[in-house]
């Protein structure tokens, strides 16, 4: 018993008193990346053909292309997860490479705010073509 | 904090003067392979198709303001530059597409032997340019 523990716990009594190692929130980051490039599989063969289905359409095409309920929520969850992964792709990447503290909590900020912008935009403007 | 190897990194040249030596990898001394080539190659995919998804987002809001706005986008959408930037997109959102399963299979613990991997990589290069010209071909024929 003693031993599985041991082997559980990674971290050394001196990493721990000087707290080093994960904020705890990992996992979950890792997790939320992996799940939201698998629901992207699909979506993204869908969205590939939609595309091809909408070359050269006019607004008319798109808007009733957008009015079939199945379009409308694939695209929304085509929009949802790719928003999301951009998000978490960019977080690792600008704290990968940013190494100068404000400017990295800076640059966190303004990306997320960026991703939830034109994230917004692309999930108002699918529901306002499908209703 | 500065990065505690740097501690290690600090020496003088012939003349006697302190210097910074360059901190592992050495990227310009590093020969590129297609270990590393791939892999760079994942993440500059993924954040130029984070370019790809805010003109999708522009291109949805184009349609759902109007006939007009739309026009206007598919204009630029049929234009040179933009066949020649769509096309760059296609490239890496196939690359990261193809990638992005090699990754999830290594996540799952399957193809970690060099021989696999090497091998994976080239197929990942196969398939993206396989899949990037099947789109496009698709997409003419449809005129």
């Amino acid at each position: 018993m003693n031993e599985v523990n041991s082997a559980r716990k990674m971290r050394s009594a001196l990493g721990q008193v000087r707290g080093y190692g994960p904020a705890k929130s990992g996992l979950r980051h890792w997790r939320a990346q992996r799940l939201s490039a698998i629901a992207l599989l699909p979506l993204t063969f869908y969205f590939v053909i939609s595309i091809l289905v909408l070359k050269g359409a006019n607004q008319v095409a798109v808007r009733a292309y957008m009015h079939e309920p199945w379009n409308a929520v694939l695209f929304l969850g085509l929009a949802v997860c790719l928003f999301y992964h951009a998000q978490l792709g960019l977080e690792v990447v600008i704290e990968d490479y940013i190494h100068n503290e404000g400017r990295r909590v800076l640059l966190l900020l303004l990306m997320r705010g960026s991703v939830a912008f034109f994230g917004l935009l692309a999930t108002i403007s699918i529901l306002k073509l499908a209703l | 904090m500065h990065d505690v190897r740097e501690t290690l990194m600090q020496g003088r040249n012939s003349d006697g003067q302190p210097v910074r030596r360059p901190l592992s990898p050495h990227l310009q001394v590093y020969k590129p392979q297609i270990s590393s080539v791939l892999s760079i190659f994942h993440r500059l995919s993924g954040v130029a198709l984070t370019g790809g998804v805010v003109v999708l987002a522009l291109w949805l809001a184009a349609a759902a303001e109007s006939p007009h706005t739309f026009l206007i986008a598919q204009r630029l959408v049929d234009s040179f530059a933009g066949q020649l930037v769509l096309f760059g997109f296609t490239v890496m959102l196939f690359y990261h597409f193809c990638n992005g399963i090699r990754h999830l299979l290594w996540d799952a613990g399957y193809g970690f032997d060099l021989s696999t991997m090497h091998r994976t990589g080239y197929i990942v290069i196969g398939a993206t340019l396989l899949l990037a010209a099947l789109a496009w071909v698709v997409g003419f024929a449809i005129g």
